[in-house]
């Protein structure tokens, strides 16, 4: 997958690749240096290779791209674009965008989408918060404030996710978590000490049970590469920070991770290997997975998460679903018929939780 | 790919008509004078912490007793003089803070000695961020 040098001593001033070219970055992988056009073909034959040999797509498979606008969805989708084409996968590509209805941010970079639509020729289906479950984002900050509103939305865009894929029709989904997503989830859910996550966040395709399959073709592909390929390619994406304040907790996990980079470039790799290699014991208990009674959705309770944060919202105790408490999974009544239902009507989705 | 706004007084500009944004250089008219100018670039969201620019060309006093500018001075030349808001986003110690990534003339920081590198007059630095966003 990657080979690793251990870190060259010879500070050639030529592409150590080529030979001929100056070379324009430092893979962090490798710790080689080389030039654009190198860098170029390492980047998108290392992909290629993920792909090829985790069996990611089969010939014919329609495949829905996650794309956000940002750098990571946005080089996904030219690099898988491009790799169809030459490697001739068959594959019927799309692009899914989930509008979380978020007045300042997602509606600008879903005209980043909308032009990555046109520049690499994929037909774009966007969902929307707003007509999934009847409440923008901007609307539920409004009544939650600002406090475990990233909650919210990450549910509901997992599920959003979802439920776009099955209107596309798609066989799986591609999302553009990169490795240091990946080796940050780690880290979140040791800390976290949620083992059943844990134990398959790591994983290069989950979901293959449920209908829609999600897989990361960039699970060991570094962030700097991709924005450094982004840069050099002069992509087209977006990137503002959402207006609603960053996930304070994940934002610590990501600054150590960073920092560990810039000590070891490795370790990310590290980390990833180290979350692939944990055993967790057979005798471990873990939570059933079922079904939300509710929605039909993937749950290990009673009713799925979206369905709790909803009828919270809905009832107007938004707090239901947070924390801890799991009130509504044990005491609910049977007063909740009130509910738009066709909203959040049989969705039957796969794991997705990342 | 970027909305290109210049903080470049309105006399100057005629001089950079035939540069494309992505090769923004300004240029010293003697170099005599102890002053650099670069264009800067700031993308990945960091304009945001600028005024939202996103290409600063900008005047550097080479500090006493030194004879080249470096990364080193520019950046905390940066940090008192560009940066309006949350230096805490862009700067960690003396340096960037990890996960922003610099490159100077096109080329990783990495390759040229990262806060020793030394700068000369027209070379383009580029500051992105990678750290939010997906």
């Amino acid at each position: 997958m990657e080979a690793s040098h251990g870190g060259e001593k010879v500070k050639s001033r030529l592409c150590s690749i080529c030979n001929q070219r100056r070379p324009a970055l430092k893979r962090p992988k490798t710790l080689q240096q080389i030039c654009k056009e190198c860098f170029y073909e390492v980047f998108e034959e290392e992909i290629h290779r993920v792909i090829v040999d985790n069996k990611l797509f089969k010939p014919g498979e329609r495949i829905a791209i996650g794309a956000s606008g940002g750098k990571d969805s946005t080089v996904l989708a030219y690099v898988m674009s491009e790799l169809n084409r030459r490697h001739n996968y068959g594959l019927d590509l799309f692009l899914l965008s989930v509008d979380e209805g978020i007045t300042g941010y997602r509606d600008d970079s879903l005209e980043t989408v909308k032009r990555n639509e046109v520049q690499y020729g994929l037909p774009l289906k966007v969902v929307s918060y707003k007509d999934l479950y009847g409440w923008t984002m901007d609307e539920i900050v409004k009544m939650i404030g600002l406090k475990n509103n990233c909650t919210f939305c990450g549910v509901f865009r997992r599920q959003a996710l979802d439920r776009g894929a099955a209107l596309l029709k798609v066989d799986k989904l591609a999302t553009g978590h990169n490795a240091d997503d990946i080796a940050e989830t780690v880290l979140l859910n040791i800390l976290r000490g949620d083992i059943a996550r844990l134990s398959r966040c790591t994983s290069i395709i989950t979901g293959e049970d449920g209908p829609i399959p999600r897989c990361k073709p960039f699970k060991y592909t570094y962030e700097k590469e991709i924005v450094t390929y982004a840069y050099f390619k002069k992509l087209d994406y977006f990137s503002t920070e959402c207006i609603y304040s960053p996930n304070a907790y994940r934002g610590f996990a990501r600054e150590f991770i960073k920092d560990l980079e810039r000590i070891r470039p490795r370790a990310i790799l590290d980390i990833i290997k180290s979350g692939e290699d944990f055993r967790i014991a057979t005798t471990t208990k873990m939570p059933e997975q079922g079904t939300c009674q509710r929605c039909g959705y993937i749950s290990s309770q009673k009713w799925c998460k979206a369905c709790v944060l909803l009828e919270g919202l809905n009832r107007g105790l938004p707090k239901l679903g947070i924390g801890r408490t799991r009130g509504v999974n044990n005491d609910h009544r049977k007063d909740d018929k009130k509910i738009d239902t066709k909203n959040i009507q049989s969705k039957p989705c796969g794991t997705l939780d990342f | 790919m970027v909305k290109i706004v210049t903080l470049l007084p309105a006399q100057h500009l005629p001089r950079f008509k035939t540069c494309t944004c992505y090769q923004f250089y300004s240029y010293l008219a003697s170099s005599k004078i102890l002053i650099c100018i670069f264009s800067l670039k700031c993308s990945g969201g960091l304009e945001l912490l600028c005024d939202s620019v996103k290409i600063h060309s900008i005047n550097v006093d080479l500090p006493a007793e030194e004879k080249k500018l470096t990364m080193k001075h520019l950046l905390a030349w940066v940090r008192s003089n560009l940066i309006k808001e949350r230096p805490e986003m862009f700067m960690k110690g003396d340096t960037v803070r990890p996960g922003v990534l610099v490159l100077v003339n096109d080329c990783d920081w990495e390759l040229s000695g990262q806060l020793d590198t030394t700068l000369e007059d027209k070379d383009v630095i580029v500051f992105i961020s990678t750290l939010h966003g997906g």
